[in-house]
């Protein structure tokens, strides 16, 4: 049976995450610091819900070096919400906290609208072509979202959103993926989404 | 395109889903388990759970039912009633919930809202409020006032103030019940939904008093609600998500279509 490595960094609930990945037939184990588990992990999943500056808790616990390492070795990785943001440079939302910086940019506040933030509630991918990750997302499916700050659009975006303004919805390069909505919570697409990152190779 | 959110609420007694009018002469209406499987099936965006029970007793049985609701359950899941602290929030959310709704406690108590916020962030605490237009007051919408016990006695706050202290305090989102509308099945109370979705800038959940398609058209148009929560409307058959869904497309509403 596959085994994913889910990390804790005490910023919230876990328990939809693993639910729904014990759903998908794989076994889970959760690690708030013990190294060995990103050590020798196959797969890893960051959730990720509340402030970004509960991520400084990677680094204390030498969890990040840890991943940083997991991920040279082309393990398949799988950042969700703020999990997904921490892969960036950092966040507005802790400028003193550093992120991994395996993407170059920075996450942002959503830009000053009449629109209410966060933005909570079902809303729609752009799928750009050859996303593993997204691969069988159809025009007209809906994930779930719910996050005040988010991703700039670049070259490793593997989906847009738009909510005020276009943001990243996913990311995708090499063995690293991240979404900004909550696969967990997304209903048959979502499912399919995790379905697609525990199928992939990594070698691909 | 963010679409707005039907939300099939489940009021739950002793473990079973009840249904009164006015939250008095309450019936079975099924196992929770099981209808919340089949409202997600058909398309609802979001479960609500609402334990009515209240009882210290009760406390097991509404785990035990969170436990089993959320099994096999992957869209948000909330559940409130009878939540008094952050160790309350911690257990229901232990046993599968996204969200805590938190309504008369917050007001004994408004520090439980940061509470629950900073351990488990904003976007997993809801602030319930109970509304019913104050027909004294100078204007009987903007005054609307908070009630708690089911409806049946004033908290002393009015309601548009309450929801922006919650806001401030780290709610992400504000359930408003309106008591005049709320089993009635006469349209939800689009005045007071709009007075409040415009006090805050967080989204507000309208509740209260749906009977047909025209009163979720009427509360996302002129009530300015980001999500609706129907319950009478779905049981026994009366309709479902995707037929609600399906009708509200046609008028106009950005909805999500069960696939």
């Amino acid at each position: 049976m596959m085994r994913v490595t889910v990390i804790d960094y005490k910023a919230g609930n876990l328990t939809s995450v693993l639910k729904a990945l014990r759903h998908l037939g794989v076994e889970t184990v959760v690690t708030d610091g013990d190294l060995d588990l990103v050590n020798t992990a196959e797969r890893i999943v960051l959730p990720g819900v509340g402030h970004f500056a509960a991520t400084e808790r990677l680094d204390a616990t030498g969890l990040t070096s840890a991943i940083r390492a997991a991920i040279a070795r082309g393990v398949p990785f799988l950042g969700i919400c703020v999990g997904m943001q921490w892969l960036y440079a950092g966040s507005s939302e802790a400028p003193s906290q550093p992120g991994l910086g395996h993407f170059a940019e920075s996450c942002e506040h959503f830009s000053e609208s009449k629109e209410k933030v966060p933005h909570v509630g079902w809303n729609s991918l752009e799928v750009r072509k050859n996303s593993k990750l997204l691969a069988g997302v159809e025009p007209g499916e809906y994930v779930y979202f719910t996050h005040s700050y988010r991703a700039p659009v670049t070259a490793d975006t593997a989906a847009t959103t738009h909510y005020i303004e276009p943001f990243a919805s996913a990311v995708e390069r090499g063995n690293v993926m991240g979404v900004q909505f909550h696969p967990e919570k997304s209903g048959a697409t979502g499912l399919k989404i995790l379905k697609n990152f525990l199928r992939w190779k990594g070698t691909e | 395109m963010i679409t707005k959110r039907i939300i099939a609420c489940l009021d739950v007694h002793d473990g079973r889903v009840v249904k009164g009018v006015q939250f008095v002469d309450l019936i079975d209406a099924g196992d929770p388990a099981t209808q919340a499987a089949r409202h997600a099936r058909e398309g609802a965006d979001e479960i609500v759970l609402l334990d009515i029970t209240a009882t210290h007793e009760g406390r097991q049985t509404l785990l035990d039912t969170v436990r089993r609701t959320a099994r096999e359950l992957f869209v948000p899941f909330c559940v409130g009633g009878g939540i008094r602290s952050a160790d309350d929030a911690a257990q229901v959310f232990e046993a599968g919930a996204d969200k805590v709704s938190v309504n008369s406690a917050a007001l004994a108590d408004p520090t439980l809202i940061d509470a629950i916020g900073r351990s488990f962030g904003a976007q997993a605490v809801v602030v319930a409020i109970d509304a019913r237009r104050d027909p004294g007051a100078a204007d009987p919408v903007r005054d609307a006032q908070v009630y708690v016990q089911g409806g049946r006695k004033l908290a002393g706050r009015r309601v548009v103030e309450w929801a922006r202290e919650a806001e401030e305090r780290g709610a992400g989102e504000i359930l408003l019940t309106s008591m005049n509308s709320d089993g009635m099945r006469t349209g939800f109370d689009c005045e007071l939904t709009a007075v409040v979705s415009e006090a805050v800038g967080i989204p507000v959940i309208a509740s209260g008093g749906a009977g047909t398609v025209e009163h979720f058209v009427d509360v996302f148009g002129r009530g300015k609600a980001d999500a609706a929560l129907a319950a009478s409307i779905f049981h026994f058959g009366v309709s479902s998500a995707r037929s609600l869904k399906e009708e509200l497309a046609k008028a106009g509403v950005s909805v999500r279509l069960p696939c």
